[in-house]
């Protein structure tokens, strides 16, 4: 039973870390796909620039990259640098009189293509979304499900659908805000090919002296986010279109630069290296890491965490309850063998020590066992390739139990349920220790 | 004789024991000598105050007043680890219930006791074997205790107490669970084995056959030495 006791606390332990561990990696992979490790802004964008991204705008960004790549000690971290536009604005689509404000990314395709293949951890990669750009494609772009939906494309974009749109109550409470006329200079000013059959979107947006431009974006596909606010009303597009809409003819500049590392434990020592860097260029810059660009990644770790350190809480008081009951009854059985032992001449620490010993090898015993049997189950399920959608996310994942992928994990499990075990014991090995020779020796 | 003569010298020796609210006193001031290398028998009725007596010889107990000196060595200045030590090194005990290891096998439970006296493995192997053969129980030697009968179990017991060398080898009752003649048994092995070690034993019983080979003897009664037969008092 005691076996039973601690190899039970050491699967569940393992299966569940393991599990948490899958979540964090899983988690932390799916946001540096999409966003890389770390953002340089101008300071005062991350607080004040997202409702005025022209006025947070880095100029000569092409230069700042190129410096970054140039840097000995950042290119053995570095493995993506691209710029990157964030804004917001109106998008039209004057085919179906519908519009709505958007939140758009303008990206470089290929630089986030490259991003997209992240995978330090080594995680069991699934069929991923088609990006839907591309860099020769600077007129083309993406939209959110939800943003495709709500501005009447679901045909088009090939989006489910669950019911028809109602109609609206009151037509004439609309105010049609149709700026498909701006557009069509776009267009002419562009000379771009009017019989692209394409979806299109009309992108409204003041530019940085506050005059209303508008492009015309091409839908290649709709693409599903994982939080719904931004399902609806993302929208992704060539950062050569995003710069056209925000700056028009005035200096293209971008509101970020994104950083992809290698590895994440690089981030704090490129992070350093950057501030350094960056200290001696033109303008004040500030460095934002994935954690705080994305906070729910820290709610969702701490939660897990919780429930981790909760359930281990429960699985160890479960072990101390039974390795000091079944030691106790082992020294109740055996008081006239520690009389013996002790008249025979061993110490008092000597007993004890014989009873720490059996507790450690009866909880490595244990914890020997439930870490074979979690590492197999941990195989098994790693094998069955069984998806599910982490928080925050659209895209399946497979359900993994990362138990050998963290070095430490096992070993420390496995030891620490060892350590519970000794220090369980230790009160049953004192009491032993401590018996009175002759009362022992009388002990029937 | 002079004091390096005797093993045991118990001076004014006390010992009360607590029952709940009432004390009982087991032994009411002894004092006495055990001459060295002798085949001493402390005779008593039940509840005479014997074992009690043999605990304190044996150092695993202590007494409430008086002084206990065994192999030299006064008592009451150890500490109870140093007292451990003693034990390991000087005295060497045989149970009336034989008080085996019931995990460890008939060679197991003789060479425990050189073990704690760090004696190296050769040497170890050596010597219990040498006993094993001793005590004719060389064929028994991977039996467990309760592969055992209690003759033979005694003497795994006889041979324990005995394979360190010890100057004292103290007895409670060794026949007491034994028939008459595998008493008889255990108690020519414990005289022979008295004889070549040229130990000093010290045995409590009641049982009269032993006194025929008693060299002293020493009659205990309520807490008291009632009577002294041999050549030392």
């Amino acid at each position: 039973m005691t076996m039973l006791a601690i190899g039970v606390s050491a699967v569940s332990t393992l299966l569940f870390g393991g599990f948490v561990f899958s979540v964090m990696y899983g988690l932390q992979t799916g946001i540096v796909q999409d966003a890389g490790h770390l953002h340089i802004y101008q300071k005062g964008y991350f607080e004040y620039g997202s409702g005025d991204p022209g006025s947070y705008g880095i100029s000569h960004y092409e230069e700042l990259i190129k410096s970054i790549m140039a840097d000995e000690q950042l290119n053995k971290s570095v493995q993506v640098v691209t710029p990157v536009l964030f804004m917001y604005g109106i998008a039209g689509n004057s085919a179906r009189d519908a519009s709505k404000t958007f939140f758009g990314w303008g990206v470089v395709p290929s630089d986030l293509e490259r991003m997209r293949n992240w995978n330090d951890y080594n995680l069991k990669d699934t069929v991923k979304e088609e990006l839907g750009l591309s860099d020769q494609d600077t007129e083309g772009g993406v939209v959110g499900n939800g943003m495709g939906r709500m501005l009447q494309l679901c045909d088009e974009l090939h989006i489910k659908c669950k019911e028809k749109r109602p109609e609206k109550i009151d037509k004439a409470a609309k105010t049609v805000e149709d700026f498909s006329a701006l557009a069509d200079l776009d267009l002419q000013d562009k000379a771009l090919d009017r019989s692209d059959k394409r979806p299109k979107l009309d992108l409204l947006a003041a530019t940085v002296g506050g005059a209303p431009n508008v492009v015309t974006l091409y839908l290649n596909r709709a693409v599903g986010k994982g939080v719904k606010e931004l399902d609806d009303s993302y929208v992704g597009m060539h950062i050569a279109l995003a710069q056209r809409l925000l700056y028009g003819r005035g200096e293209p500049k971008v509101t970020g630069i994104v950083l992809q590392l290698k590895h994440t434990k690089d981030m704090p020592a490129v992070k350093a290296r950057l501030q350094t860097l960056l200290s001696g260029k033109n303008g004040d810059f500030e460095i934002k890491n994935f954690t705080e660009l994305v906070p729910t990644y820290g709610q969702i770790i701490s939660m897990f965490a919780m429930i981790f350190t909760f359930l281990s809480l429960v699985m160890g008081a479960i072990v101390i309850f039974t390795i000091v009951n079944t030691m106790s009854m082992s020294v109740m059985e055996r008081v006239n063998e520690i009389g013996t032992l002790r008249a025979l001449g061993v110490r008092r620490d000597g007993i004890l020590r014989q009873f720490l010993i059996e507790g450690c090898l009866l909880g490595g015993l244990g914890a020997t066992i439930g870490a074979a049997i979690a590492v197999a189950i941990s195989l098994s399920i790693n094998a069955a390739g069984i998806t599910w959608a982490p928080p925050n996310s659209v895209q399946p994942v497979y359900l993994t139990i990362l138990i050998l992928e963290n070095p430490l994990f096992l070993p420390g499990c496995w030891l620490g349920l060892i350590l519970l075990t000794v220090a369980s014991s230790l009160i049953p090995a004192r009491k032993a220790g401590r018996m009175v020779i002759v009362d022992a020796l009388r002990h029937i | 004789m002079n004091e390096k003569d005797f093993v045991v010298c118990f001076d004014d020796v006390t010992k009360n024991y607590q029952l709940g609210k009432v004390v009982v006193p087991a032994l009411k001031g002894i004092t006495i000598s055990i001459p060295s290398r002798k085949f001493t028998v402390i005779i008593g009725q039940s509840g005479s105050g014997k074992t009690t007596m043999l605990n304190l010889i044996g150092c695993i107990d202590t007494p409430s007043g008086g002084a206990v000196e065994v192999c030299g060595e006064a008592m009451a200045m150890l500490s109870d680890d140093r007292t451990s030590d003693f034990r390991a090194r000087n005295i060497g005990f045989i149970f009336q219930n034989f008080n085996l290891i019931p995990v460890l096998s008939a060679y197991e439970n003789i060479e425990y006791p050189l073990l704690l006296t760090k004696t190296p493995l050769k040497e170890r192997r050596e010597r219990t074997l040498q006993i094993l053969e001793a005590v004719g129980l060389a064929e028994q030697k991977d039996h467990r205790p309760n592969e055992l009968s209690g003759g033979q179990s005694q003497r795994v017991a006889i041979a324990r107490a005995l394979i360190k060398g010890p100057q004292l080898v103290l007895a409670d009752e060794p026949t007491a669970n034994l028939d008459s003649k595998t008493g008889h048994g255990i108690l020519d092995l414990m005289h022979e084995m008295q004889a070549n070690n040229n130990t000093s034993f010290i045995i409590s019983s009641h049982d009269k056959q032993i006194l025929d080979r008693a060299e002293e003897v020493f009659v205990i009664q309520d807490g008291l030495l009632v009577e002294h037969r041999g050549g030392s008092r």
